[in-house]
């Protein structure tokens, strides 16, 4: 759909280190907007039907785009890179494959709102300072998506925050669902923060800044948040229970959702949807 | 000469949505090439996940082919440099509201606040109903004054 770009001679050297974080941003994308998708209908409000239908539809884009940057060096077509590789071959980070609750969306759904709005208010505000630092990207083509995605990230994180401090101030039954399930999201947000086994590389190369920096800096940015809802959240609580997805590592959630959204696909992967 | 025929083609490609707008007026036209009987034709998407995109694509490639005078024509979407909203012309501004939609707001204040008026009645005494609209590039807001509700085209700046 979207120009080739790559026109840059790529320094074999770089392309591990870039590839892997590549496939950490489209996998991240990809699922939670799948997730999201998964809220159509569901959504505590219709008005936040409508919102979180466009901000999923907005991060499946930004999908696009990075798949797009690897179909561009080499690693296959937009569409199969979406829909034909196995869970093993995923890097999205545990987290974000988590189902949004018990039950099936077609039937027997009770979501946990509380889990949708920790999780994606936290993971957007992660993106939001990744993307502002592969707006300095040393490769061209990924500095430009980052610049692009970013506009868009802003009316997302706008949204995630007024509900995160809004249910947080809101006391009662709200509060005590969001403490759950915010210690449920930073059990394992240690994997969304991580870049893998790369990072080194990817920071020697000038692809993105240290995986340090871009914590230390998500802690700095939360802290004033946690502190106005009286919450304590301190570095130690950042952990990876689920699984290491940057190396391949993922819970049945995520079979399940690759079964569910590949089937067309897999009736004939040679067709133009 | 044929760039002029392409150009006034792409004026005739509405945005499928609000068919008073060409994708010229939305701000979405970067570049347009003619070698021959080749055009190529490069747009700016405005955001990114629209599906409506194949759907301009097909319509660019109609309204040139109508010209007959083109053997070759392609079209490209390009996210560089980003679409922003001030990007639709004066003329755009005026089709949107037009078709009842107000256009983006000029100017972002340092504190990220945007006004918008209403498109019907021209008062600024309106609210926000939800930032997120039927697309992705639209907010739904309501009128006190005329007590209508009305869309409003999202600001899109690369200082956000």
């Amino acid at each position: 759909m979207t120009e080739p770009v790559n026109k840059m001679p790529i320094d074999a050297g770089i392309k591990p280190a870039l590839t892997s974080l590549l496939y950490q941003l489209a996998d991240d994308d990809f699922i939670l907007a799948y997730r999201g998708s998964e809220w159509l209908g569901l959504a505590p409000h219709i008005e936040e039907d409508v919102a979180f239908s466009s901000i999923s539809q907005d991060t499946m884009g930004h999908a696009a785009m990075f798949y797009q940057l690897l179909e561009d060096l080499g690693e296959g077509t937009v569409d199969s890179l979406a829909h034909a590789r196995k869970a093993a071959e995923r890097r999205n980070a545990v987290l974000l494959e988590a189902v949004n609750g018990p039950g099936h969306y077609l039937s027997t759904a009770q979501y946990d709102w509380a889990f949708a709005v920790a999780r994606n208010y936290f993971y957007i505000q992660s993106k939001k300072i990744r993307l502002d630092s592969l707006k300095n990207s040393s490769y061209q083509p990924l500095a430009e998506v980052a610049l692009k995605v970013n506009m868009e990230l802003y009316y997302h994180l706008l949204h995630w925050k007024t509900w995160f401090i809004q249910l947080m101030k809101a006391g009662g039954e709200a509060r005590t669902r969001m403490e759950l399930a915010i210690g449920k999201v930073l059990a394992d947000f240690e994997g969304v923060i991580s870049l893998g086994p790369l990072a080194k590389d990817m920071a020697e190369h000038g692809l993105i800044e240290p995986e340090e920096v871009l914590k230390q800096r998500w802690l700095l940015i939360m802290k004033p948040v946690f502190e106005s809802i009286n919450l304590a959240v301190s570095e130690a609580d950042l952990a990876m229970k689920n699984g290491n997805g940057r190396i391949g590592e993922h819970t049945a959630d995520l079979d399940d959702a690759l079964a569910t959204l590949s089937e067309v696909y897999n009736i004939n992967p040679a067709a133009s949807w | 000469m044929l760039i002029k025929t392409a150009l006034e083609a792409l004026h005739n490609v509405m945005d499928p949505e609000i068919d008073t707008i060409s994708i010229v007026d939305l701000g979405m036209l970067e570049h347009i090439e003619v070698e021959g009987n080749s055009v190529m034709v490069k747009l700016l998407p405005t955001f990114m996940g629209c599906p409506a995109l194949d759907i301009i694509r097909k319509n660019v490639e109609i309204e040139i082919d109508k010209a007959g005078v083109f053997e070759k024509i392609e079209v490209r979407f390009i996210y560089h440099p980003p679409w922003t909203s001030d990007r639709v012309t004066e003329t755009g501004r005026l089709k949107l509201k037009e078709f009842g939609i107000a256009p983006p707001p000029k100017l972002i204040s340092e504190t990220g606040e945007w006004h918008v008026d209403c498109p019907f009645c021209g008062s600024t005494y309106t609210t926000m109903e939800n930032l997120f609209g039927p697309t992705a590039c639209r907010s739904i807001l309501y009128c006190k004054s005329c007590r209508n509700p009305f869309e409003a085209m999202k600001p899109v700046s690369t200082m956000m």
